[in-house]
């Protein structure tokens, strides 16, 4: 029986192993410089790249950190400091539900909020995504603040601080790695992310052309590579665009991993 | 008078002193109580958005939405009128979510078990990169992976020997279709497997070790301390599986892409079918006309919304209630 525990370590890795290697190797031999450059040709047609969706990816995900990162690191404040209030009981519980609102279902949030108004656009992408890193950025920056300890906070009042002033330099400060994880691990959460965008920014062939216009995104356009009905270049190219995702969520885990590493090093 | 004066001066001074700290303290809390209320208005548009736009659907056609079986945007005949009803898509979506739960959880616990009782500590470290590693691969990638590797792999050395063995069973019949609702339940499973073993293992890891030391003296095997771990951490697990289910039945890119999107009821695990999320994927950006169509697919996400608000609320239930006796020490 003992055995079967490792069959099962060994069956799931299979799949693991199997995704990173064709994603490698298929990958990479749709990839030159000009695949980094190049406006997407129309589905069947070779030559181009995929550098609007990099572009365009890049700036939705920057847009939902301009919205996200405020709202969710002074949640993450308040339910750290104020936590035995009773609105942060209700807060902490509501941020659990938005966590595991499906993806999708933001997606159509996203629509009827913002496409209905004024079309498919790059703020309707930023603003789902934003609702999607909310609760993650919130959730790790309480953590991180509930480990800065009390006696920090002491001194600092002890000097005559006043205590908002000492929320925002001396603790936030000290909790500054736990929660710059967070934003990065809600960053590698939200960038790989389809079912919203493909509501909100629609995908597009061409370079950003404003924030009210839709754009192309990473993900969405590796959906729709794979549902090319033409042949070998579309779907290469789609193992192309996957292995830069791949590779951009990779450095920031890495990141991420030898920033919490450092901290109990 | 002159002390007199003095004294009132310094009161007012200290007074507007303590009204300036406390006005400044008053006003960050202010502020940030209201960022954190942001969470309910949040929420409370996004239900209200939603609810509002599936209002026309859910007039039309009221409760039975939920059971009806036909989806038709555009009916052969043009002058009868869509009809739409979601109970296929529920199906779908539970019988996915069941079969991920029957292949995946069984190895998952097997990871976990073999994480935290049978394994040197010093592999946990990079078992445990690779398995969060494998949750942290995009949804839109296992999809792309299921459509040219896993399906071609299934479709001619899989399916043809399970239909040889099961083919006499109405769940395995007909011709064998690559994407499918078994190939949909079997890329679920891969994907609920990092969720489920992490949980399990911080259970077992949250498992006294007096209990294994106790079992240990009696004489049992390692398997037989693996039991005890196991069912001192069941209410544990069953919140890890919970929050699995949770995660399969949002789950949306990766199922569409393999799924195969047609509209089929109670039909073999080896044809094509479609779920709540993958039909909104699928369908909502060319939903332009009729208005019923979008308001239908939104009906059909508010669903969605309601069920795994549902299963992940019992998930976190069970979870804290099994996290909270662990620590008060009593057993069960």
């Amino acid at each position: 029986m003992v055995s079967l525990a490792y069959l099962a370590l060994i069956v799931a890795l299979i799949p693991l192993a199997s995704i990173l290697i064709e994603t490698i190797f298929r990958g990479s031999s749709a990839i030159n410089l000009s695949f980094f450059f190049e406006e997407i040709p129309p589905l069947g047609e070779p030559g181009g790249g995929i550098g609007p969706a990099i572009q365009g990816t890049l700036i939705v995900v920057a847009l939902a950190c301009v919205i996200g990162v405020p709202i969710g690191v002074f949640s993450g404040i308040y339910l750290a400091e104020f936590r035995q209030a009773r609105i942060a009981f209700i807060a902490r519980f509501l941020n659990d539900v938005l966590t595991n609102v499906p993806s999708i279902v933001l997606g159509i949030f996203g629509w009827t909020l913002i496409v209905v108004a004024i079309g498919w656009s790059v703020i309707a992408g930023a603003v789902a995504l934003a609702i999607m890193m909310i609760p993650i950025v919130t959730r790790t920056t309480e953590e991180a603040i509930k480990l800065v300890p009390m006696t920090i906070r002491e001194a600092a009042i002890a000097l005559g601080v006043p205590q908002w002033k000492t929320t925002l330099t001396v603790v936030l400060s000290s909790a500054k790695k736990g929660i710059t994880t967070g934003i990065l691990l809600a960053v590698a959460r939200i960038s790989g992310e389809t079912a919203p965008l493909l509501l909100t920014v629609l995908g597009s062939r061409f370079w950003f052309s404003g924030f009210t216009q839709p754009t192309a995104a990473l993900p969405v356009a590796i959906f729709n590579f794979s549902q090319s009905p033409f042949t070998q270049i579309d779907w290469s190219r789609a193992w192309g665009a996957s292995l830069i995702l791949v590779l951009i969520i990779l450095v920031i885990n890495i990141i991420v991993r030898y920033v919490t590493r450092e901290k109990y090093g | 008078m002159k002390p007199l004066k003095k004294l009132s001066n310094f009161l007012r001074k200290s007074k507007s002193i303590s009204r300036r700290k406390l006005s400044g303290d008053s006003a960050f809390k202010l502020t940030i109580t209201l960022i954190a209320c942001s969470i309910f208005v949040i929420l409370g548009i996004m239900i209200y958005k939603i609810i509002q736009n599936s209002w026309l659907s859910i007039e039309t056609y009221g409760i039975g939405f939920l059971w009806g079986t036909t989806w038709q945007p555009f009916p052969p005949n043009p002058s009868t009128p869509p009809s739409f009803g979601a109970l296929p898509l529920i199906w779908g979506t539970l019988v996915t979510s069941a079969i991920a739960l029957l292949l995946g959880v069984p190895i998952s616990l097997g990871i976990s078990l073999a994480l935290s009782e049978f394994m040197p500590k010093s592999f946990n470290y990079v078992i445990s990169f690779f398995v969060e590693l494998l949750a942290a691969i995009p949804s839109v990638i296992y999809g792309l992976w299921g459509i040219f590797i896993l399906i071609p792999f299934l479709q001619t050395n899989v399916y043809p020997y399970l239909q040889d063995v099961f083919g006499f069973l109405p769940l395995f019949e007909g011709t064998i279709r690559g994407p499918s609702i078994l190939t949909g339940g079997i890329v679920l499973a891969i994907m609920i497997i990092p969720t489920v073993s992490a949980i399990s293992r911080d259970v077992f890891a949250a498992v006294p070790d007096s209990q294994r030391e106790a079992i240990v003296a009696l004489g049992a095997t390692r398997w037989e301390k693996a039991r005890i771990v196991m069912s001192y951490g069941r209410s544990g697990v069953i919140g890890a599986i919970m929050l699995g289910l949770g995660r399969a039945v949002g789950e949306t890119m990766a199922i569409t892409m393999v799924i195969g999107n047609s509209f089929n009821m109670f039909t073999s695990f080896l044809q094509p079918g479609s779920t709540l999320a993958s039909i909104i994927a699928n369908e909502f950006t060319e939903a332009s006309s009729p208005p019923v169509y979008i308001s239908a697919l939104m009906e059909v996400g508010l669903i969605l919304f309601g069920l795994a608000i549902v299963v992940n609320a019992l998930a976190r239930l069970i979870i804290w209630r099994s996290t909270r006796r662990i620590k008060e020490g009593g057993i069960f």
